[in-house]
């Protein structure tokens, strides 16, 4: 095995170009499978307790379509700005393999639901479009587990146990075309993909536990070549991360082995995160024959122009739309405009709070979300939640100066934490500012009053004396005043009596 | 009381409602006779004695209830209530085995109702048990079974048809008046043909597929068996409809005339004048027994006579429909079977300690070489590069053949008649070794399959003392008009000598020395004559 490359495609993509194309299952937010009225709620289920004959295919049973599954693919394809098919039909996809009960696989071939999509996304080197060449739906595999002697799970089994928990799970394949040239871009792809899922309500997208599969595959050719090189097929990424490391390492795999006189074979490699590479899983000598042909339990569907109409109207605004109206609307930056909307708790939060309270300035709650919201959920003390409400009478306290941005930040911690609410916490720890005109004058006539020397050094000329006056009537306010009134009310009281 | 077993459904219907007779005795005569015979014609591959009287009793109880009711409670019974009837054992009965006349379903237990089978339970039909049949249906004569073959009531030394050749074999030595049966090429009509029943195959989408073993999706349906076509009406209707679970079945009503089939002879033979019929010349092929012609002509002669007009059509792709069928059926086949891995049920073979090497074990051993034969014709025509040469162009033909048709219909004809099959019933083993030979059988039924058309076979007298069976073809969802027909066909040959002829070897049956099938089977490959039970004609 190769060893790992120093830094993500560093040295390669100077003499060689990688020419990656990324396939995405995702797995598609219904209440039953796609051909059965299995439960989809199987995380932490026992073993096979969500199945039932047709997911099990025993002999005689039949499938029958989810409509939600279809809708769900239907929607990704306005998403992505595809073409939906009027007329889909399934396919079965034969093959032998114990973790798919019928011996064959339910899915499409000559006409998927959603063909021709594209999806633009930002990278650090700017704006990046990535087409999709289609988007079909397909069901699950069950899942093998191996066992040795003494029942522990490893990898060469002694015997192999199977879960068809998953058997029958709606899948939504979407398949890019080979346009992506960095392990950047395949991961900024596949996050805005992850992102559009989320916002859409598609799926979960969750890759820890596969709800979200990304494959890639990777070939290289020397810069100003136009054909193609021998793709490798990379799997096993189980993290945005995984998916840009282990193409970066596939790229310098790939081209020391050419540098070295070496040529790249056919196959599909795995990767491994402990050790931070990619290892040989099995030779793709020939493409399997499936034997595809139209499944003949499953008549085509037709999408009429209503329905298609209705799963439109039904789309909620999509991450770029959003990101571009953030700028106009509220004059934040692309960059801030990204961070808030590539978080779906954060857009939320943002909207939440926006539409919760009459004039927030949105610029100042979107610095709030992407500053101190984001901060706190990612630090040790997350598992804390914060109110949209809440953070809405949290900002336009500090708008109005009746709050200090210090404190405010102690109210915001607090609140994330233990979901009091932000007037509570404010109120028991006595952080209301005193910003009465009145009361101010008061304070800083009686630290005038005491201080003369002060006084006389600010006359004498040295400025800096004003700093220290506004730090005792601080002092004498216990740090509830009012910093900026302290100090012009100290100014034009100092003028006055010159 | 004469015996029971002589009667029709709908009259045992009768005298279920008037108290006549009980469900359990009735179940109980058909019971011992299928006991008593099976041994020498092995058309039963499970007979369910305890599950049946109880069934028979539930049906009793639901009777003597409505009965208290009064009348109109007693007619809104159901008409197969307490009627006993018989499955295929391809038809997946809860807690039943499905063995689909193969090896590699051996011990498997269905855990659930196919649709059909839980519509007759609602009826409260009383299930007898399960008939033998082709391996996965693939037969026309039901030597293919991995359970040995099934012998013609009429000539214990000839086949029953197939593939449902145990279906009809019950039907007519009286073990049961009614059956259900699958066809996908005319394994209902042939065997009914042979055995000189009544055998629909309805309009494909009539009947649900859920819960029945599949053999050929978009050619497969389920149909009755009976011995006149009032019953088989009325177990049409039974088991016909859309249903939620085969996404193939139709939403097309199912008309409840079917249960009101004309009861006087006259009136039923009255429907024939007017009636447009066509006569497909290709389908009197080369090869058809002179004997079969003779009936099926005067068949026809008799209904000109009762009023109907035959004209002579032709459907010009006929030709091509067994190279066709033997493309798209064994195609569909080969995926449908692939599920046969000895992984989660059935027969397995798991001595290699390696899952490829372990599914060819068991599918090798599992399959029977018919069942080999066509899947490895079907993973053929669906390979990669053969794929338009041979599926696609087939489903190309068929489109044609289904156009040949429809141009009948558009021409106002109101039905197609033809024969069921080419000759009577043929001797054990005569066309096992000739694959060819057996897929001839079924030229005349298996274009309607192609064309999803409904199509049926009735008695229409004896060549050699063989059952000759008329075929008569209708459009799609033409189910009631066809039996109609076939009705009015019974009106017009009511009086003629053949008709209330019992099977001429059933009594042989009674004999516990009359060699079984299988006894039979294994003499002939030992090369020794089969000897007693031996004289037809
Ligand atoms: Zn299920």
């Amino acid at each position: 095995m190769t060893s790992a490359p120093a830094a993500a495609g560093t040295g390669a993509l100077a003499r060689y170009e990688a020419v990656i194309g990324i396939e995405i299952h995702c797995q598609l937010k219904t209440a039953s499978k796609m051909f059965c009225a299995c439960d989809t709620q199987i995380e932490g289920a026992e073993p096979n307790s969500h199945c039932c004959p047709v997911c099990l295919g025993l002999p005689g049973t039949l499938p029958t379509i989810n409509k939600s599954a279809v809708e769900w693919v239907i929607a990704t394809g306005f998403a992505i700005d595809g073409e939906v098919a009027t007329t889909t039909r399934w396919d079965r996809k034969n093959y032998f393999y114990p973790d798919i009960p019928k011996g064959y696989q339910i899915s499409q071939y000559q006409l998927p639901l959603v063909a021709n999509g594209k999806l633009t996304f930002d990278t650090s080197e700017g704006p990046f479009t990535v087409r999709v060449r289609r988007a079909h739906l397909e069901e699950d595999t069950g899942r093998l587990i191996h066992e040795d002697r003494d029942g522990r799970r490893v990898s060469l089994a002694r015997r192999s146990l199977i879960d068809f928990d998953r058997s029958g799970m709606p899948l939504m394949e979407i398949v890019t075309e080979p346009d992506i040239r960095t392990a950047e871009q395949a991961r900024r792809y596949a996050e805005e993909l992850r992102l559009l899922m989320r916002t859409i309500g598609a799926s979960d997208a969750e890759m820890e536990n596969g709800q979200m599969r990304v494959e890639a595959n990777v070939s290289i050719r020397p810069i100003g070549r136009e054909a193609f090189g021998t793709r490798v097929e990379v799997k096993n990424m189980n993290s945005m991360r995984a998916v840009e490391r282990a193409i970066a390492f596939e790229i310098e795999r790939q081209a020391e082995l050419i540098d070295g006189g070496g040529a790249v074979h056919m196959e599909t490699r795995g990767w491994d995160d402990p050790s931070q590479s990619t290892y040989h899983m099995r030779p793709k000598e020939e493409e399997n024959d499936y034997r595809y042909f139209p499944e003949p339990d499953l008549p085509p569907l037709t999408t009429t122009p209503e329905w298609l109409a209705a799963i439109k109207a039904r789309l909620p605004e999509l991450p770029a739309v959003r990101r571009t109206r953030y700028q106009t609307e509220f004059g934040l930056s692309g960059y801030d405009a990204s961070v808030l909307v590539n978080d779906l708790a954060s857009t939320a939060l943002f909207e939440g709070a926006l539409a919760a309270g009459e004039g927030v300035p949105a610029k100042l709650l979107a610095n709030w979300v992407t500053g101190e919201y984001m901060r706190l959920v990612k630090g040790e003390e997350s598992g804390g939640s914060a109110d949209p409400v809440q953070l809405a009478a949290l900002v336009k306290l500090v708008a109005d100066g009746a709050i200090s941005g210090t404190n405010a930040k102690e109210v915001f911690a607090e609140h994330f934490a233990t979901g009091r609410v932000v007037a509570a916490i404010v109120e028991a720890r006595g952080f209301r500012q005193i910003s009465d005109a009145g009361a101010l004058g008061t304070a800083v006539d009686e630290v005038l009053a005491a201080n003369p020397a002060a006084v006389a050094d600010y006359r004498a000329g040295k400025g800096a004396a004003v700093g220290f006056l506004v730090g005792q009537v601080m002092k004498a306010t216990r740090g509830q005043a009012n910093a900026a009134m302290v100090q012009t009310a100290l100014r034009e009281r100092l003028a006055k009596t010159e | 009381m004469a015996d029971p077993t002589r009667l029709r459904a709908h009259e045992m219907a009768a005298l279920l409602r008037s108290g006549e007779i009980s469900s359990r005795a009735l179940t109980e005569a058909h019971l011992s006779a299928a006991e008593r015979q099976n041994h020498a014609l092995n058309a039963w591959l499970v007979i369910y004695r305890e599950n049946a009287l109880a069934q028979a009793d539930a049906a009793d109880k639901r009777i003597a209830e409505a009965r208290r009711a009064g009348t109109a409670a007693l007619n809104a019974l159901h008409p197969l209530c307490g009627i006993p009837i018989a499955l295929k054992d391809l038809v997946s009965v809860k807690g039943g085995q499905a063995t689909a006349g193969s090896k590699i379903l051996k011990g498997y237990i269905a855990p659930f109702d196919s649709t059909v089978a839980a519509r007759l339970k609602d009826a409260g039909a009383v299930i007898l048990g399960k008939t033998n049949m082709d391996e996965f249906a693939m037969g026309s004569s039901t030597e293919h079974s991995a359970y040995g073959p099934t012998a013609n009531p009429w000539d214990l030394t000839r086949v029953p048809g197939g593939s449902s050749g145990g279906s009809a074999a019950a039907v007519a030595s009286f073990h049961t008046p009614l059956a259900i049966g699958t066809d996908t090429g005319g394994s209902i009509r042939q065997p009914a043909s042979m055995c000189g029943v009544v055998g629909i195959k309805p309009t494909y989408g009539r009947v649900s597929r859920y819960g029945i073993v599949a053999f050929a999706s978009s050619l497969d349906q389920i149909g009755p068996f009976a011995r006149d076509a009032r019953d088989a009406a009325t177990l049409l209707h039974a088991v016909a409809g859309r249903d939620d679970r085969d996404a193939t079945s139709a939403p097309e009503p199912v008309p409840t005339e079917l249960l009101g089939l004309a009861t006087s002879d006259d009136e039923a033979a009255a429907y024939l004048k007017g009636k447009r019929i066509a006569l497909p010349k290709e389908y009197f092929v080369e090869g058809m027994e002179p004997g079969v012609a003779a009936r099926i002509r005067e068949a026809v002669g008799a209904m000109e006579q009762a009023g109907a007009r035959v004209e002579e059509v032709s459907l010009p792709h006929t030709d091509y429909g067994l190279a066709t069928y033997y493309i798209i059926a064994p195609a569909e086949a080969s995926s449908n079977l692939a599920r046969f891995d000895g992984v989660r049920y059935g027969y397995n073979d798991r001595s290699s300690g390696e899952f490829i090497a372990d599914y060819i074990k068991t599918r090798g051993a599992g399959f029977g070489p018919e069942v080999k034969r066509r899947i490895m014709l079907g993973t053929y025509a669906l390979s990669a590069g053969y794929y338009d040469a041979y599926y696609l162009k087939a489903q190309k033909v068929r489109t044609l053949i289904k156009a040949d048709f429809d141009a009948v219909w558009a021409a106002g004809f109101d039905a197609i008649c033809a024969p069921t099959s080419p000759t009577v019933a043929f001797s054990l083993g005569a066309r096992t070794e000739d694959p060819v030979a057996m897929y001839l059988s079924d030229a005349c039924t298996l274009p309607i399959n192609m064309a999803g058309l409904p199509g049926m076979s009735i008695p229409a007298g004896l060549s050699d003392g063989l059952p000759v069976g008329l075929q008569i073809i209708g459009a799609p969802w033409s189910e009631l008009s066809m039996l109609r027909l076939a009705r009015a066909y019974e009106g017009i040959t009511a009086r003629a000598p053949w008709r209330d002829l019992e099977p001429a070897e059933l009594q042989l049956t009674d004999d516990p020395t009359t060699p079984s099938p299988i006894e039979r089977k294994e003499r002939q490959k030992s090369g020794a004559s089969a000897p007693g039970a031996g004289g037809h004609s």
